[in-house]
């Protein structure tokens, strides 16, 4: 199975990467990993002109530490974020997350980056990008922007980043003190996939409150997304069983749910409820440790 | 090819690809899958053709040590990289620790699966020279065998494992 003919164009450095980016307009398309890019290729439902080979770029691989933020680049490959030792001490979510995407042959080749730009409805990171509030780089022909992830999905594999622009870096903020996370999914048993997948992070105050609460899903509408309403219902409160519960009763409230072979909008949408209460109350059992 | 070349769409793209241990110089079109090359032009068909969708598993083989499905990789990506087929894990003749165990083991009912299922058991147990269970089925999760319930991959692979660490090699068949 072959994708339709293309030509291909190694970049030598990330501006050459760019420069080719806008001079083949339309027609190019950034090749990664592949693991999202090329499947549609094969199946004809893109058809770049040129492929820009960005996977050598070594600059644009790896984990390191700023200050309070982990940086990671784009061609970080999933079994480096499963294994990297900072993203171990400071955002054990992405670590527990990269260690269900797909396999061990996609973790080792297909990169965090390309997973966020293809945007695609179910997949992981999505979720857990959105929970930790991250920030996406971008590099285009007139410098460098930095896009809050709550402004980065936009639609159904499409996103803020501009057709001229390269996600170069993910900006991540090491978590805080009593801070606790979880990722619950219900993997599709062939691909791997999320029917639907919650990530959470929670920080709880003193008295045990929740002082800060995140929550992202995938899998379950056209696009990642946040229930603000199960956010704000468990904000500043102190939280039960109980409580947690019936705050996940709110986590579909004004999505239109996907409907496919893999579950139907009413199962979607009840597995969503209990993966946001399990993923809640996880987390916050691990914050209090 | 250097970095900066330009391919037109009827060109070929030239690569330096060392293969089980030999550096094969090549010309392939821009689309042309790892898989491919690998069958095609080299004779390498112990890696199969399952799904070529990447769901399978069947076409794994390994990518400077590490395990990936060679249909979703371009040959052109394969410029100056190391790969390694199931023909590259035992001399010619001989069968690794790891396919006397399936063969002992009865890890193989068809084998289609079995060279892909070889490959990423390999790359397992050299990071992880004892798995467990669960870690042997999380590491296969990526290969698809319809025969075999995978019950006696699993027992294969704890063997092979345990052979290796054991510091055993290649056996002669003869």
């Amino acid at each position: 199975m072959h994708p339709h003919p293309f030509s291909y164009h190694r970049a030598a450095s990330v501006g050459e990467a760019l420069s080719m980016l806008n001079e083949f307009g339309d027609e190019g398309k950034l090749l990664a990993g592949g693991h999202s890019l090329l499947p549609i290729m094969k199946l004809r439902l893109a058809q770049p002109g040129r492929l820009i080979d960005i996977s050598g770029l070594t600059d644009l691989a790896g984990v390191s530490l700023d200050g309070d933020t982990v940086r990671i680049g784009a061609l970080t490959t999933h079994h480096e974020i499963e294994s990297n030792g900072i993203l171990a001490s400071s955002v054990g979510l992405l670590p527990e997350i990269a260690h269900g995407v797909g396999d061990q042959q996609v973790r080792n080749r297909g990169t965090i980056g390309g997973t966020l730009a293809h945007a695609d409805p179910a997949a992981d990171y999505p979720a857990g990008t959105l929970a930790l509030d991250v920030r996406i780089v971008a590099l285009g022909p007139t410098g460098e922007r930095t896009i809050p992830i709550d402004e980065f999905f936009t639609g159904f594999l499409t996103t803020a980043l501009e057709s001229n622009e390269i996600l170069t870096t993910i900006k991540v903020p090491a978590l805080v003190a009593n801070t606790g996370y979880r990722y619950e999914k219900l993997a599709n048993p062939a691909s791997g996939y999320a029917t639907v997948g919650v990530a959470a992070v929670v920080t709880v105050g003193a008295n045990g409150e929740v002082s800060a609460v995140r929550i992202g899903i995938t899998g379950v509408g056209d696009v990642a997304y946040r229930p603000r309403a199960v956010e704000e219902a468990l904000i500043g409160t102190l939280p039960s069983d109980e409580s947690v519960k019936s705050a996940a009763e709110t986590a579909v409230e004004g999505i239109e749910l996907l409907s496919d072979i893999h579950g139907p909008a009413e199962y979607r949408a009840r597995v969503t409820k209990n993966l946001v209460r399990r993923a809640v109350l996880k987390a916050l059992e691990r914050a209090k440790v | 090819m250097q970095p900066g070349e330009e391919v037109a769409m009827t060109n070929t793209v030239s690569i330096a690809t060392t293969i089980n241990g030999s550096e094969h110089t090549l010309d392939v079109e821009p689309r042309t899958l790892l898989v491919h090359m690998l069958r095609d032009e080299l004779g390498l068909t112990g890696t199969h053709t399952g799904c070529e969708t990447g769901q399978c598993g069947a076409c794994t083989v390994q990518l400077n040590g590490a395990a990936v499905k060679s249909c979703m990789i371009l040959a052109a990506q394969a410029d100056g990289q190391e790969v390694t087929t199931i023909e590259g894990v035992a001399p010619q003749g001989s069968l690794h620790p790891i396919q006397q165990a399936f063969w002992e083991e009865h890890g193989i009912q068809c084998g289609y699966c079995t060279p892909g299922v070889i490959m990423s058991a390999l790359s397992l147990i050299a990071g992880n020279p004892e798995p467990s269970e669960e870690e042997i089925r999380h590491a296969l999760e990526g290969n698809i065998c319809r025969c075999t319930g995978y019950h006696n991959i699993v027992i294969a692979v704890r063997e092979a494992a345990a052979r290796v660490a054991r510091g055993e090699g290649p056996q002669s068949i003869h």
